[in-house]
């Protein structure tokens, strides 16, 4: 099948305008006829889900968590941007849009770009109309920060829990609508796969976690909101149970995937502690506002840091090597996420890491504090040169700044960031690759949507900081709700959809039979055995650094690894009671297919663009080298073994940007 | 209204009030039971006054019964149903770590001023009741003085009663250390004087049962040694 | 370190539970205690036992999905975290650890560790909302100035992450500070004044009916609020809903 990315006619200021007027409304009368499914209720799967019910139609909306309110959105710290210009400092809906393209490394397409930053606006004015609490200023106006690979202050932020307060505000919206009848929501319920009649997306079987009954729904589109795939890695900032079941099942009946292979490493987050771990925590992008990375200059020093014979607070300031700052004078500390995270690993390879495993580099604050410090004595009017007083009126400025994270680094590592440089090290954290979705959001199956972190979104190659939570609501709230209208119109006469054909039987067959192999295996290994070794396979041969001997190891190691999962994996209990081993048992079966797709998505892009990184392409400084014959989307069509996919090329056009050098020196 | 009264929060708030209530006329006993070291005359005059006004005797003291009972009674009502809110009790429980003694103990205190108040009706409400309206002698006079400083002292005189009211008292401030500042938080009292409010609050909840506790052992000492 | 640890088993709702006692050796300080449980999981299933059911997701202390009543209080012993933020560094070693689902009435076990508390869904359901469209013509977000003051307040009763640690350690099983801090939050912004009378006694009514106790002013619960919710936010609320039921 040729892709389709439908984008409409038009200069690219217009489209969407265009678009919207252009396309097919449903009667408001028509439209408690139709069903619409919502798989996931996070930023994008929960505003959508109260929009649609906003607008009249049924939706039904499943998360695996015990409430709506628990998707993991909830984490993202940061804050959210918009092209409000409210700093008066010169942003506009173009800045937003060039910014988002550069920053992704010029892998995103124009049009749908530009939509997210035109409707990025409309965003913060919905969310304040709900009541999120975003900071003020003392004016009692929307207060703003700057986040990394941009130029302006266009973060609206809600203190360190922006991700929280905005899926509050979706979850108040869903809230009213299930009060009103208009949602219908099933919580601890698991997708586990899509039906589809002839052609179609018309309902989902879904596993309820708590009696394991698999139940069938049906509905005339469905929607997915499922989030990324991060946890293929086992160690990410993503919570335990995002999975990329939901989105997998979807490829497997015909959506097709794209870009698997971006992903994004985040620059800093508090290292692994130990074979024990389970997650990683995330430490916000903003403390790279004051925060300075370095490990020491020489590896004896390095190594007597990681055997613990030296303090770092002893190591002299022309021993340091403030490595972001060497390398990128422009914007030294506040390169972009692939940057920053690149720039830690090379010399952490290089054996200047400065925990016992060698993978940690320093976040110190020690310089803000006396900068802070001698800035509020010369403010108060207070001894300058009195080092006691600057340090504790500077410790004071960076603990009404960042005191939240600094008392969460202080619970997990136990040493006080205050006295003692952090440690930091990238890990996986969010992924731009995912299903892939036309300009209306709807995958190669008609009736299927994808939105959110699950499509293959609008970030390109790398996704700027608190864009994540801006693309997702936009989706939901502004770009679905017009998109999907336009293809249920056509379903205003088919009634509702029978759930005893044979599609939904088959599909239903499949899902149990799946079940009951894990149940029945009865192996000698549980669940996280297996999902540990393909984390290790992702971060060490598809991690930040990639080459085409690795990439192809790593298909070959995680086929025999997924050969010897069906084998030998062991899940206890039965299929009918809450079993979250059984659970577990199918996300890793799907992580272990995506995984093979992924590695084999690095395989043939060979270019290194934003988070994928090609050893074998690169300038001679070490900087990732894009080739003009990669500009292209990858979208892969199932066909059995995921390294058996078939390739279909999305060509990207620049019509309104010029393609350059991405650079941050 | 209605709906206020029937909810969880208007019961707390009922309790508060009667607690207001409760708490002022501790507040006025004290007061006049004070004077009776300071001076012996002027607690009789005030004593007679209040066993006799018709407005206290008629109005202020149906009332102050009625805020006794609803108390007592609201506040079993609401532990009953706070109690069967959950069935199945922690195997461990660690209270000390996050709340006091006091403020997890309330039926336990109030169980004791009850009793407390008991006694007290026994010892003088009822011989009040009977002297002033069965008997019908509302002159409170005894061998031609005022009655009231002598009936005093004399309840005094026993050790196990003095023992009985100062152990009341040490449950009756236990029960305001945590009930003053709750009622007030019940009605919605929290800002930036509950600092002060919550030292006068301990201060009221020490002093005012002190203050009974040293006139019981005043009397006691007094005049038995 | 070497534990003991004293697990509540509950094969699912309607099954009998009880204590279980499961020794554990080498737990490494670094460790969270969800890590451990996920230790002490591992062993029990390749000895072909049933793993102990709890909820977790986040494990950075935001969803609210991971609850534990551990040794007699709400999230553990440490302050200001939730059980998936509490370290193993907090325990001793050969200390005995009592680990039980939070427990209310109006938070039926589901299986083992794992407590149903839709019931606060249902109270959001109720009015813990702003009736407002989605729609591309909603008002400036800054034609709205709110005070500084009133924004961060708001904030802070906002940071409630729903665990459920307020109930499960009230004396009385109160969903007081839960209810109060969404009541606050829009009772402090302009945005909120509209349906406030409303709100408020609809979310009230919602959570007596869930069967949650009375609040007894212990303050407890916000002892143990991983996220420090102040008990200024129950005042507000017991002051919002007599403002309603004047004005209704």
């Amino acid at each position: 099948m040729a892709l389709d990315s439908k984008i409409p006619e038009g200069p690219l200021a217009d489209k969407w305008t265009n678009h919207k007027n252009s396309i097919n409304l449903v009667n408001p009368a028509n439209k408690r006829h139709i069903d619409v499914i919502i798989v996931g209720t996070g930023l994008a799967g929960g505003s959508a889900a109260a929009t649609l019910a906003e607008l009249g139609y049924n939706v039904k909306a499943f998360c695996f968590q015990d409430s709506p309110r628990r998707a993991h959105s909830i984490a993202a710290q940061g804050g959210i941007n918009a092209a409000k210009n409210y700093q008066g400092d010169g942003d506009s809906t173009y800045r937003l849009f060039y910014d988002t393209v550069k920053g992704g490394d010029y892998r995103s397409r124009e049009a749908n770009v530009h939509r997210l930053a035109e409707v990025s606006t409309n965003i913060i004015d919905q969310c304040v109309a709900q009541g999120v609490p975003f900071a003020r200023d003392y004016g009692g106006l929307l207060d703003n920060r700057s986040f990394g690979g941009v130029l302006v202050s266009r973060t609206f932020y809600a203190k360190g829990q922006t991700g929280q307060q905005l899926l509050l505000g979706a979850y108040s919206a869903m809230n009213r609508q299930i009060g009103r009848g208009k949602i219908k929501m099933y919580n601890r319920h698991e997708m586990l796969d899509v039906v589809v009649v002839d052609g179609k997306a018309r309902g989902i079987i879904t596993r309820n976690l708590v009696t394991g009954e698999i139940e069938r729904h049906s509905g005339h589109a469905v929607v997915l909101g499922t989030g990324g795939y991060g946890n293929v890695f086992y160690l990410s900032t993503n919570a335990m149970g995002s999975n990329v079941t939901a989105a997998w099942k979807a490829h497997k009946r015909g959506a097709y995937f794209a870009n698997p292979c971006y992903t994004q490493i985040h620059p800093t987050c508090i290292p692994v502690s130990g074979d024990h771990q389970s997650k990683l925590t995330l430490m916000s992008e903003s403390l790279r506002n004051d925060g300075r990375i370095w490990v020491p200059k020489n590896i004896e020093d390095a190594k007597a840091i990681q055997n613990r014979d030296l303090k770092p607070t002893d190591l002299a300031e022309d021993q340091r090597d403030y490595f972001l700052e060497r390398r990128y004078p422009a914007f030294g500390n506040l390169v972009p996420r692939d940057v920053a995270s690149r720039a830690a690993k090379e010399r952490c390879d290089e054996g200047f890491g400065v925990n016992k495993t060698g993978e940690a580099v320093f976040l110190d604050f020690a310089s803000a504090i006396v900068r802070y410090g001698k800035e509020q004595a010369h403010i108060k009017g207070l001894d300058e040169e009195d080092a006691e007083l600057i340090q504790t009126l500077g410790k004071q400025v960076v603990k009404s700044k960042y005191g939240n994270l600094f008392q969460m680094y202080e619970k997990i590592v136990d040493e006080n960031p205050y006295e003692t440089p952090m440690m930091i090290y990238p890990a996986v954290h969010y992924t731009m690759g995912g299903i892939w979705v036309d300009y209306n959001l709807q995958t190669t199956i008609p009736g299927l949507y994808a939105i959110g972190e699950a499509n293959f979104s609008e970030h390109g190659a790398n996704r700027l900081g608190a864009s994540a939570l801006m693309q997702g609501l936009a989706d939901g709230y502004f770009v679905l709700p017009y998109t999907i209208g336009n293809y249920l119109s056509d379903d205003i006469r088919t009634g509702p959809i029978p759930t005893d054909t044979k599609e939904f039987e088959e599909a239903e067959a499949r899902v149990t039979s799946e079940i009951n192999h894990f149940i029945n295996n009865k192996g000698t290994k549980p669940v996280d055995y297996f999902h540990k070794r393909l984390g290790k396979i992702m971060w060490e041969k598809c991690g930040m650094a990639r080459n085409e001997k690795e990439l192809k190891e790593a298909i070959e190691d995680i086929s025999a690894l997924r050969d010897e999962f069906y084998k030998d994996v062991l899940v206890p209990g039965s299929a009918d009671e809450f079993n979250e081993e059984l659970a577990k048992a199918g996300r890793v079966a799907d992580f272990l297919e995506l995984g093979e797709l992924f590695a084999k998505d690095a395989l043939v892009r060979e270019e290194s663009a934003g988070g994928h990184f090609r050893e074998e392409y690169q300038t001679p400084e070490g900087e990732a080298q894009r080739r003009k014959e990669f500009q292209f989307v990858s979208a892969w069509e199932y066909k059995g073994a995921p390294k058996d996919a078939e390739l279909h090329k999305e060509a990207l056009v620049y019509e309104n940007i010029e393609v350059k050098e991405r650079s941050y020196k | 209204m209605s709906g206020l009264l029937k909810s969880s929060i208007g019961k707390k708030i009922a309790m508060a009030l009667s607690a207001f209530f409760l708490m002022f006329f501790l507040l006025q006993h004290f007061a006049i039971n004070i004077l009776s070291i300071i001076n012996p005359d002027t607690f009789n005059e005030v004593s007679h006054f209040m066993g006799t006004n018709p407005l206290v005797q008629f109005v202020l003291q149906p009332v102050l019964i009625f805020g006794v009972v609803f108390h007592f009674v609201m506040g079993f009502v609401l532990e009953y149903k706070n109690y069967r809110s959950r069935s199945v009790s922690y195997a461990k429980n660690n209270g000390n770590a996050n709340s006091s003694w006091m403020s997890r103990n309330m039926i336990y205190s109030g169980f004791a001023i009850l009793a407390f108040v008991a006694l007290h009706f026994i010892d003088f409400w009822f011989p009040e009741l009977n002297t002033k309206y069965i008997v019908g002698d509302m002159s409170g006079l005894h061998n031609g003085e005022f009655r009231y400083y002598h009936e005093l002292v004399e309840k005094f005189h026993n050790p196990i009663r003095v023992g009985a009211y100062v152990i009341a008292f040490i449950f009756l401030a236990l029960h305001l250390l945590h009930g003053f500042n709750s009622a007030f938080q019940s009605v919605g009292a929290n800002n930036k004087y509950t600092k002060s409010l919550k030292s006068f609050g301990t201060a009221y909840a020490t002093l005012i049962p002190l203050g009974f506790i040293v006139i019981a052992l005043f009397h006691y000492f007094n005049h038995t040694h | 370190m070497n534990l003991t640890l004293q697990i509540w088993r509950q094969e699912n709702a309607k099954a009998e539970g009880k204590i279980v006692e499961y020794p554990i050796q080498d737990i490494s300080p670094d460790m969270s205690f969800l890590e451990m449980l996920d230790v002490l999981n591992r062993q029990l299933i390749t000895m072909g036992d049933t793993p102990v059911a709890f909820d977790h997701d986040c494990r950075e202390g935001i969803c609210g999905s991971c609850s534990l009543y551990i040794n007699g209080e709400a999230h553990g012993p440490d302050r200001l975290v939730t059980t998936c933020q509490l370290h193993m560094r907090k325990f001793k070693d050969g200390d005995t650890i009592f680990i039980e689902p939070f427990r209310a009435n109006a938070f039926p076990v589901i299986k083992d560790l794992i407590v149903d508390r839709s019931a606060f869904d249902r109270v959001q359901h109720a009015g813990g909302f702003i009736s407002v469209n989605t729609s591309g013509n909603t008002q400036d977000g800054n034609s709205i100035p709110i005070s500084k003051h009133d924004a961060d307040e708001a904030m802070d009763a906002a940071t409630c992450i729903g665990c459920g640690a307020c109930v499960a350690t009230c004396k009385n099983s109160s969903a007081m500070l839960f209810v109060g801090a969404k009541v606050s939050q829009y009772a402090l912004l302009p945005q909120g004044q509209i349906e406030a009378t409303d709100r408020v006694q609809n979310m009230v009514a919602q959570m007596d009916l869930e069967g949650f106790g009375n609040c007894t002013n212990t303050g407890a619960c916000e002892v143990e609020c991983p996220k420090g919710i102040s008990l200024e936010n129950i005042a507000r609320m017991n002051r919002e809903l007599i403002k309603a039921s004047l004005k209704s």
